[in-house]
């Protein structure tokens, strides 16, 4: 136990955090050069004005049509990400943690609320498992990769609840919580969650073709 | 019929029998399905291909932008995603297995349960253009030679003739002469200039016009001439704006037809292209044929006749006496809509001769397709009948319209005018189909 707790808390948090940027900037980096070889037109067309104009008509709650047609998964969808970036960059635990090992720090969210939006990032999770099993449309969509998804995001979130409020068996639980968080960073780059980081350049270039070139709106 | 028999029904895409895709399957194997797909994925699967199907979270928020999905009872396979899966996904998947069902069925969903209307990528959150994808299955379907038979006609007739509908050289003149004619009765000195050089205008239009159509270029003509307009028609080839080889994925043929039609301008040294009204052939110049080429933008100025319209009564060059006094309403063609933001420039037209006007919810870029775009009504008989029923909610849009009075609907694209009088006709919806042209030149004054 303690030795899995050593792993957690040491090596294995830079082969995440490692893992992680390399493959973020990996990715990015083979699909920037795959455009350059097979898809000129996407430096072509880009433009940042209305790059900018489209992911701000998508990142504003409510700012699209197909947001305001769907008011219930809007309102989760931005609670869940928000939520889910801020908790684990601004949760006290997580900063303190890092002071005391890099002696870096920042501010960081009272308790109360970074646990309430724990429980939203759960909350959402729960949310997007229904709606998958129950809505036919997204049940057609879905692979069984996107369970596990949902699966691998919800984890460090129940664990890091579990531990914060010392459950029964709170100290696996907190390597669990550990393990989990890192396996998520981990995955980032190579899964799916992979969205996170070309949402910006998918919308943007959406958003570059219908300003610049069609002189129409894409919201 | 309870829905669910109903639904699979509609999932038996072997109901429809076309030659050209099961003559064509009949030549494959697995194997070469699959070599031809990897190979098509080596070439051309770019980053764009990549970002998209990785982005996808399989939301299914796209569903509801699709009117193959909201008209067929929501069936998911109809959803823009779940077309992606029907087809890219397995492409993309090395071990699956591509049979020649598989391509025959990913055939039938791409030319004939997509308009590459584009309506999905502004629902989409991460705005995932599900048309590229389509017509990047297209074109993996003409590498294979299995495309449905009649828009595949249409894509033989523009490599043999240069134009969609097999119009011979000589018929084009004879009946570019035959309009002059008709119209010198009405206005003696009205012309058709053929091949002028240093035109302000070099007038494109789509091959269906000489062939079925000649009167909208009588029209045309009239309303050139009462613009006072400095204009020409080649008498060679590249006459013909139009392109179904964009839509059947045959890219060479698509840059041969946009080079003979830009090069046909630049020969008559023209300062501008003026097309007449169609989406598609504005998508092929405007947006697809230059890119193919090479080109970010056409290598001259080019315009669609609604900003044509537009400008000439801004400048009162023509004058509208009486304005058209029945209710009109509004179809938004995709391709210069959502393809072109020229939603404004045709209201304007709309307001300055027409006395009542009734939008049709959504609009503008929100509009839903005809149904008949991207090559779907092209592809013929065999599905038109699949076509009609898959744009219901077109219907319903149509008939909010009539109910609030509108009697006639306008509609500046020729392809739209074939699916819209096909819902029209089978919804029996009653309102009346027209060009912007038809009601500029019926407003206007000519003499
Ligand atoms: S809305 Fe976009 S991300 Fe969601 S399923 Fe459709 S294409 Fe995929
Ligand atoms: S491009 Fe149009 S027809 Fe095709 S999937 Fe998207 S919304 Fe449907
Ligand atoms: S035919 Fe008209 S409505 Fe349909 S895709 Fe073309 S432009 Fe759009």
């Amino acid at each position: 136990m303690h030795e899995l707790y050593k792993l957690a808390s040491g090596i294995f948090v830079w082969i995440a955090i490692l893992g992680f940027a390399a493959g973020m900037i990996g990715r990015l980096a083979h699909l920037a050069v795959t455009a350059r070889k097979k898809d000129p037109v996407v430096y072509q067309y880009f433009s940042f004005y209305y790059a900018l104009r489209s992911i701000l008509h998508w990142i504003i709650p409510f700012a699209s049509t197909g947001m305001r047609a769907h008011p219930v998964i809007t309102v989760v969808a931005f609670v869940f990400h928000a939520s889910l970036i801020v908790t684990p960059l601004f949760a006290a635990a997580h900063v303190i943690l890092v002071m005391e090992s890099w002696n870096v720090s920042w501010w960081h969210l009272p308790d109360p609320a970074a646990d309430v939006m724990t429980v939203l990032v759960i909350l959402g999770c729960l949310f997007f498992l229904i709606r998958r099993i129950v809505q036919e449309n997204v049940r057609y969509l879905s692979t069984p990769g996107d369970f596990v998804l949902i699966a691998l995001v919800a984890a460090p979130f129940v664990t890091g609840f579990w531990t914060y409020h010392q459950f029964y068996g709170y100290e696996t639980a907190g390597i669990l919580h550990m393990l989990s968080g890192e396996l998520m960073l981990l995955c980032l780059p190579f899964t799916r969650l992979f969205h996170m980081a070309l949402w910006p350049f998918t919308r943007g270039y959406a958003g570059s073709e219908f300003g610049a070139l069609r002189r129409s709106r894409d919201w | 019929m309870n829905p669910k028999s109903q639904k699979e029904e509609t999932n038996n895409k072997n109901g429809i029998y076309d030659a050209g895709i099961e003559k064509g399957a009949s030549r494959l194997t697995p194997e070469k399905i699959r070599k031809v797909f990897d190979a098509l994925v080596e070439a051309e699967g770019g980053a764009r291909l990549k970002a998209y199907t990785n982005a996808c979270v399989h939301c299914g928020l796209c569903s509801d932008a699709c009117h193959h999905f909201l008209s067929k009872d929501r069936d998911p396979r109809l959803s823009p995603a779940g077309k992606v899966k029907q087809t890219v996904s397995r492409i993309l998947n090395k071990k699956a297995k591509l049979d020649v069902d598989f391509v025959k069925q990913a055939c039938e969903t791409v030319f004939t349960e997509c308009n590459l209307c584009r309506r999905c990528v502004i629902y989409c959150p991460f705005g995932i253009d599900v048309a590229y994808l389509m017509l990047f299955v297209r074109r993996g379907c003409h590498q294979l030679g299995v495309v449905p038979q009649y828009i595949q006609d249409t894509a033989h007739s523009h490599a043999s003739t240069f134009n969609q509908m097999w119009v011979r050289d000589d018929e084009w003149i004879d009946t570019l002469q035959w309009q002059e004619e008709e119209a010198r009765d009405e206005i003696p000195d009205l012309r058709i200039p053929i091949d002028k050089k240093g035109s302000d205008i070099f007038y494109s239009l789509i091959g269906p016009e000489p062939k079925f159509r000649a009167q909208l270029i009588y029209q045309m003509a009239v309303i050139f001439h009462m613009a006072g307009a400095d204009w020409t028609v080649p008498s060679a080839p590249g006459w013909d704006n139009s392109d179904m080889c964009m839509f059947t994925g045959d890219m060479e043929m698509t840059a041969r037809l946009k080079k003979i039609h830009f090069e046909a301008a630049m020969d008559l040294k023209a300062k501008r292209i003026v097309m007449g009204e169609c989406g598609h052939a504005f998508r092929s110049v405007y947006d697809v044929g230059n890119r193919t080429l090479g080109w970010k933008m056409p290598p001259l100025p080019m315009v669609h006749a609604i900003e044509f319209y537009a400008e000439i009564l801004r400048e009162k060059r023509i004058e509208i006496p009486k304005k058209f006094d029945r209710p009109v309403a509004f179809h938004d063609p995709c391709n210069i809509v959502r393809g072109r933001g020229l939603g404004d420039e045709a209201r304007y037209v709309i307001n300055e001769t027409c006395s009542t006007f009734i939008e049709l919810t959504p609009n503008r870029e929100h509009n839903f397709c005809c149904g008949a775009g991207g090559g779907v009504i092209n592809c013929g008989p065999p599905f038109k009948n699949k076509r009609v029923e898959s744009n219901r909610v077109k219907a319903d849009q149509l008939a909010a319209a009539r109910d609030k009075g509108a009697e006639v609907l306008i509609a500046p694209c020729h392809n739209c005018h074939g699916g819209l009088e096909d819902i029209i006709h089978h919804y029996e919806l009653g309102l009346e189909l027209k060009f912007l042209g038809d009601i500029i030149y019926e407003c206007m004054k000519k003499e």
